[in-house]
């Protein structure tokens, strides 16, 4: 951990992850509100009330959306700095149905996070894993088949892999009798047991879900981190860790693959988007109660408070990961350790 | 004296192939990227041709026949209310194919003319269009279209074409400023800005015409992207609406009955999977066939 030391003592990493900080807290701002904006003037939430039998009166209705906050006869900057005031405080107000958003967001918060935690880390540890050996076995048969296999996932949108995961999976448990792939919810319903059979219930919920997430992840990383790395492969400094007789494992590693995920970094910040993306999908087609799901129900419901909260969560969770990403930089790039 | 003689008596090389030539030729020797085109244009034909040659439209109902396995008479196949399958998918893909190519244009286009006037400009302008940029990528775009998109059934596919493409230009436009503020150094730039050639007309004729191979390139992936993304908001109910049809609709009709009814579902998904990847392999091929660093370049 030498590096540490000499950056806080030299300290251009904390500045550089300081100013980028400073730069996402802008953004994420800038975003929350171009979002609240553009859902109060594209959801009607007056329509969620009409049509219903008996007919709820002008005024009855008038009277809820009052205390949502959402009522379209208010001016939209009126309502604007009410919600604002509120979600500053913390408070993202309620639910077209009257409940509080913040407990919502509580709830499915944990959901959506184990998905895309898992989705995250599997996809990119292998993604990496995958090009790096494709890189080093170049035009070998084994580069040949992950190439063709990650073109065919590229190829695939999430949400028709989710679709045929789903689909393999009912036929593989319809034909062998068993229900050994769940992949219905998070978890079984009123599952009794230990703490080790609940972890094992969870885990086995997780697997579609997780693979429908990664597999796009997987696929593209390892197509980039294969052309950078081949780059690096290529490259007179490793000619020369190799002429001066390092280890095979030592030159690839230390020497090959962490120069090559220096470019990568800036990919892991792009590819969190379309995982998070792909996450909706997937939340929604294997039934988890997350974030997603919860976005989609609430732009059926014209439910502008919810629909905003969603969205406060995919820039927070997007601005983590790219603030995370220029962490990865920092740590890998030592041209930014020593920039004064 | 001798080399003079030598020289006249060496046989006259051809004139260097054109660039055309060059890129064409390479791009043929590509095996895979080949059978990509090829594919593409199959799944062309069936779009557009595939619907007169069939006697069924993709809304006309056939009562006497719901949920028909492939036969002589349905050849793909019936859906569960009797629709012809075969009519459905190729109608299908004929709006995803359009859908895809305008997003593609359009969103290419958007991304060279922010990307090359933030990087040519520079200043100000560059810092406001990047944070511009950002902000559109701090969202998946998913969740503004999802907003926005229902609202505006009236317009139709084209309010979906608009709103695909608003939101598909981000990434390539950082590339673009990248290529852009390398290319403002070069000699060519700088003798033309000396020249008094104004800004808009100098990336127009010199800073454009030097990235358009990246820009084709990208334009072609974008074709895929861009189906990929209306399918997914069509089958979420956010894309096109009943009753035209794509491939995201068939798809989300056809999932229930994956298992029990194939046809009804495998047809369109096989066919979306197939396009985006025989678009990915032109895509490809034809970076092979236009960068001039590539493997085999000059031949």
């Amino acid at each position: 951990m030498m590096w540490q030391q000499e950056a806080w003592t030299i300290s251009p990493v904390p500045a550089y992850l300081a100013k980028r900080l400073g730069y996402y807290a802008l953004l994420l701002l800038a975003a929350v509100c171009l979002s609240y904006l553009l859902a109060s003037l594209a959801l009607d939430p007056r329509e969620y009330y009409a049509g219903r039998q008996p007919p709820i009166p002008v005024a009855s209705v008038n009277h809820h959306l009052d205390e949502i906050g959402v009522n379209d006869r208010t001016p939209l900057p009126h309502r604007f700095l009410r919600w604002f005031g509120h979600a500053v405080r913390g408070d993202l107000g309620q639910t077209i149905d009257g409940t509080s958003v913040n407990a919502e967001f509580g709830r499915r918060l944990g959901v959506s996070l184990r998905l895309l935690l898992t989705g995250t880390v599997f996809g990119t540890v292998a993604g990496v894993l995958v090009g790096a050996w494709t890189a080093v076995r170049q035009y070998r048969f084994s580069d040949r088949a992950v190439t063709l296999a990650s073109f065919a996932l590229l190829s695939t949108p999430v949400f028709l892999l989710a679709i045929l995961l789903k689909t393999g999976a009912i036929w593989f448990n319809q034909t062998t009798g068993t229900d050994l792939i769940q992949f219905t919810g998070e978890k079984s319903p009123g599952l009794t047991g230990g703490f080790w059979t609940v972890v094992e219930d969870r885990a086995v919920h997780l697997l579609l879900p997780t693979l429908s997430v990664a597999l796009f992840a997987v696929a593209s990383y390892s197509r980039y981190q294969r052309n950078t790395m081949l780059d690096v492969l290529g490259s007179d400094y490793l000619r020369t860790a190799r002429a001066k007789g390092l280890a095979q494992r030592t030159v690839l590693l230390k020497h090959g693959l962490r120069t090559a995920l220096i470019p990568m970094s800036t990919y892991f910040s792009y590819g969190f988007l379309a995982l998070f993306t792909g996450a909706t999908f997937t939340e929604t087609i294997f039934g988890w109660h997350g974030m997603g799901e919860w976005f989609v129900a609430s732009i059926g419901k014209n439910d502008v408070n919810s629909v905003v909260a969603v969205n406060l969560f995919a820039a927070v969770t997007v601005l983590c990961s790219g603030f995370l990403a220029d962490i990865l930089h920092a740590a890998l790039d030592p041209r930014i350790r020593q920039a004064s | 004296m001798t080399t003079t003689v030598i020289a006249e008596e060496a046989p006259v090389a051809a004139p260097p192939a054109g660039r055309a030539t060059v890129v064409l030729r390479r791009f043929l020797r590509n095996r895979t990227a080949l059978a990509g085109a090829v594919v593409l244009v199959l799944l062309f034909l069936l779009a557009f041709v595939g619907p007169y040659v069939t006697p069924w439209s993709y809304s006309h109902i056939d009562y006497t026949a719901l949920r028909a396995a492939p036969d002589a008479d349905h050849w793909w196949g019936t859906n569960r209310i009797g629709q012809d399958v075969f009519a459905q998918t190729a109608r299908g893909l004929q709006k995803s194919l359009i859908i895809g190519l305008l997003v593609a244009v359009l969103s290419t286009g958007l991304a060279s003319l922010v990307g090359a006037c933030a990087g040519y400009f520079g200043g100000w302008t560059d810092r406001l269009l990047m944070f511009f940029v950002d902000l559109l990528l701090v969202f998946p775009s998913f969740l503004i279209i999802a907003i926005v998109s229902p609202r505006l059934n009236s317009s139709g596919w084209f309010a979906l074409v608009g709103l695909l493409g608003l939101f598909a230009w981000m990434i390539t436009a950082r590339v673009v400023r990248s290529m852009t503020l390398s290319l403002k150094e070069r000699e060519f730039v700088r003798a033309a800005r000396y020249m008094g050639v104004g800004p808009f007309r100098i990336i127009w004729r010199h800073v454009l015409p030097n990235i358009a191979s990246f820009l084709i390139i990208d334009a072609t992936i974008q074709v895929g992207g861009a189906v990929m993304s209306e399918t997914a908001l069509s089958y979420f109910g956010f894309g096109v609406q009943p009753p035209d049809v794509s491939l995201g609709t068939l798809i989300a009709d056809g999932t229930g009955a994956a298992v029990t009814y194939p046809w009804m579902f495998f047809f369109a998904a096989g066919l979306l999977v197939v396009f985006v990847l025989a678009v990915n392999l032109v895509g490809d091929g034809l970076r092979d066939a236009l960068d001039p660093t590539a493997k085999g370049a000059s031949r």
